[in-house]
């Protein structure tokens, strides 16, 4: 750019550029301070408890002694629930959508599998209370405790609500989260692959396992942990079938309690500072996981899908 | 291999996938049926127009919760779109490549995956302690920072979308940078952008977590944006956790009025991004 053209530059240029400036820093300063504002505000939890505030399970706001494990555990065993279930699904609804369907009917397809996404949390909780929990606690819970009850995940009494009911909720919420990614990815894989493999005599499956999955695989890994990402911060529906018991217990049908789950009960209930602080110190736990999980996702699939630079001028 | 045990697993694995497809869509008509069958019983003009009344007593209604919602969801919207929009227009018409905007794009993709609880902490230590009570307004901020990463994103896609040749016409007219910008790009891509923003809107207009302790809730009209007001989700989660079955019953109601007000404007939005295209 020449000096003359620079000087010829508005007033109201420059004040456009600075403007919009502001706002993208702002992205930044917001997430800065965001973690800032909850280490400040976990701060007493951290020096009373210290290491230990990760070890202990005992949550006992009347004694003021708090542990998160039980809470940790809760957390983790829903979401690799829900993982396990949602992963396979999800991978098989992109695969179907990308490679298989005709295009009218990929359409409304997705559109559903986008409206899985786009119910809320706690529409979700709520058919969770009524009809997802006492499903498992006439039929499914007794159905599997008979046959598969020698494995200590399957034993205890059926309550419907509880880690089970948790993490087929959790499931049923980040499925899309993971097809959408899986799918952004795989129509990123170059018509030629395709061709090339269907050229040499593969089968449609020979196809998508030898020419897709492969060159997709990286940016699928990263879909997965933002399905997991969303699950380990899901709140309502959570909060609202797991069963709310700071307890670790095997079995899946037990109730249980999650990291997000114990801050929305008590959050405001929690009378005096420490109890607080203990509360945003899970919080702030929960912050720095799912910062981490999504930090190593998004480069996953950056490194697939959609270049770290913003795409090329059209 | 035999050829026919290759077409036999070709088969089995793409049955496979049209299963998982089939599986994954049924707890979305598992929870529309059960919303619709329950709610639809449950929904009459009352819930329009009546306060929620004491446990127990029927009749009662949500209207301060929809307002509640409404009023919050704009606060949100005026704060999080003009926010989202201008840090979109940074990132692709003044500054595609430097580390910055890399460094800004990946902030705000991973502040998209962050739990919408934790925004409900951090406002509620930044705000709600400092003025001494749960607002609408803090309910309200606590839904912009929701979606100032979702209207960044999809104002940066629709941008790009604009031919980079539309931007070179400007220039060549001797139009500043600026006005190139406001007057002939925004428009272009303006039904995207719209899009985006009513997506956002959708989004957080069902959020309850980020509410629980900003806008906590009311059971009576709020009569200014500096106290505890009501919101949808947020009455749908006590009264799905209370033990009486009228609550039960509204919260039906209330789950089929914002899921209709949800898909409603999901449609609309594609729709507008839709006839666009054609």
């Amino acid at each position: 750019m020449s000096k003359k053209r620079r000087f010829n530059t508005s007033l109201g240029d420059q004040f456009l550029r600075l403007v919009t400036f502001l706002m993208a820093f702002s992205v930044l300063v917001l997430m800065a301070w965001m973690g800032w504002q909850m280490f400040d505000a976990a701060r007493p939890s951290i020096h009373t408890f210290g290491f230990s505030f990760i070890t202990s399970r005992v949550w006992d706001p009347v004694k003021e002694q708090f542990g998160a494990l039980p809470f940790i555990y809760g957390t983790l065993m829903t979401s690799l629930l829900a993982l396990l279930l949602a992963a396979p699904i999800g991978l098989g609804v992109a695969i179907f959508l990308n490679e298989m369907a005709e295009s009218k009917f990929r359409a409304v397809i997705g559109f559903l599998v986008e409206m899985l996404a786009a119910i809320p949390s706690v529409v979700y909780g709520l058919w969770g209370i009524f009809v997802l929990a006492p499903w498992l606690r006439e039929t499914v819970e007794p159905g599997l405790a008979k046959w598969l009850g020698f494995i200590p995940l399957f034993q205890g009494t059926p309550v419907g609500f509880g880690m089970l009911a948790g993490g087929l909720i959790l499931a049923m919420m980040i499925l899309p989260t993971i097809a959408a990614i899986s799918r952004e990815v795989m129509a990123s894989v170059p018509n030629m692959q395709r061709e090339a493999a269907l050229a040499l005599g593969a089968t449609k499956w020979e196809m998508i396992k030898v020419a897709v999955l492969p060159y997709a695989k990286t940016g699928i890994m990263g879909g997965i942990m933002l399905g997991l990402g969303r699950a380990l911060g899901e709140t309502m529906a959570v909060t609202m079938v797991i069963g709310n018991r700071p307890d670790i217990l095997p079995s899946l049908f037990a109730p249980a309690y999650s990291m997000a789950a114990v801050i929305a009960n008590e959050f405001t209930e929690a009378t005096y500072d420490l109890y607080l602080s203990a509360l945003v110190e899970i919080g702030f736990i929960l912050f720095g996981i799912t910062l981490v999980l999504n930090f190593l996702a998004r480069l996953l699939v950056w490194s697939v899908a959609r270049g770290p630079k913003g795409g090329n001028l059209v | 291999m035999k050829d026919y045990i290759r077409k036999y697993k070709n088969w089995l694995m793409l049955s496979i996938f049209v299963a998982a497809t089939v599986i994954a869509l049924v707890p979305l008509f598992g929870v529309l049926g059960y919303v619709l069958k329950n709610g639809l019983g449950a929904l009459n003009m009352q819930f329009f127009t009546n306060l929620p009344k004491a446990m127990g007593l029927s009749g009662g209604g949500m209207a301060n919760a929809i307002v509640g919602t409404l009023i919050m969801v704009l606060i949100a919207s005026l704060i999080g779109i003009p926010v989202g929009i201008l840090a979109g227009i940074y990132l692709t018409e003044y500054d595609r490549h430097s580390w910055f905007s890399t460094a800004v794009r990946f902030a705000t993709d991973v502040l998209t995956g962050i739990p919408s609880i934790i925004v409900g902490i951090v406002i509620y230590t930044a705000v709600v302690l400092k003025m001494g009570n749960f607002s609408a307004l803090a309910g309200g901020l606590a839904l912009a920072i929701i979606m100032i990463p979702l209207i960044i994103r999809s104002t940066e896609e629709m941008l790009k979308l604009v031919s980079h040749s539309i931007r070179e016409a400007g220039y060549a007219l001797g139009i500043s940078k600026g006005k190139t910008i406001l007057k002939i790009v925004l428009p272009t891509a303006a039904k995207g952008i719209i899009t985006g923003a009513m997506l956002a809107i959708a989004r957080v207009s069902g959020e309850t977590a980020p509410l629980l302790f900003t806008a906590l809730g009311n059971q009576y009209w709020a009569r200014s944006l500096n106290e505890p007001i009501a919101s949808l989700p947020v009455q749908i989660f006590q009264y799905a956790t209370s033990p009486y079955k009228e609550w039960h019953q509204l919260a039906w109601a209330g789950s089929l009025v914002l899921i209709l007000l949800i898909i409603i404007i999901n449609l609309a939005a594609r729709f507008a991004f839709r006839s666009r295209h054609s």
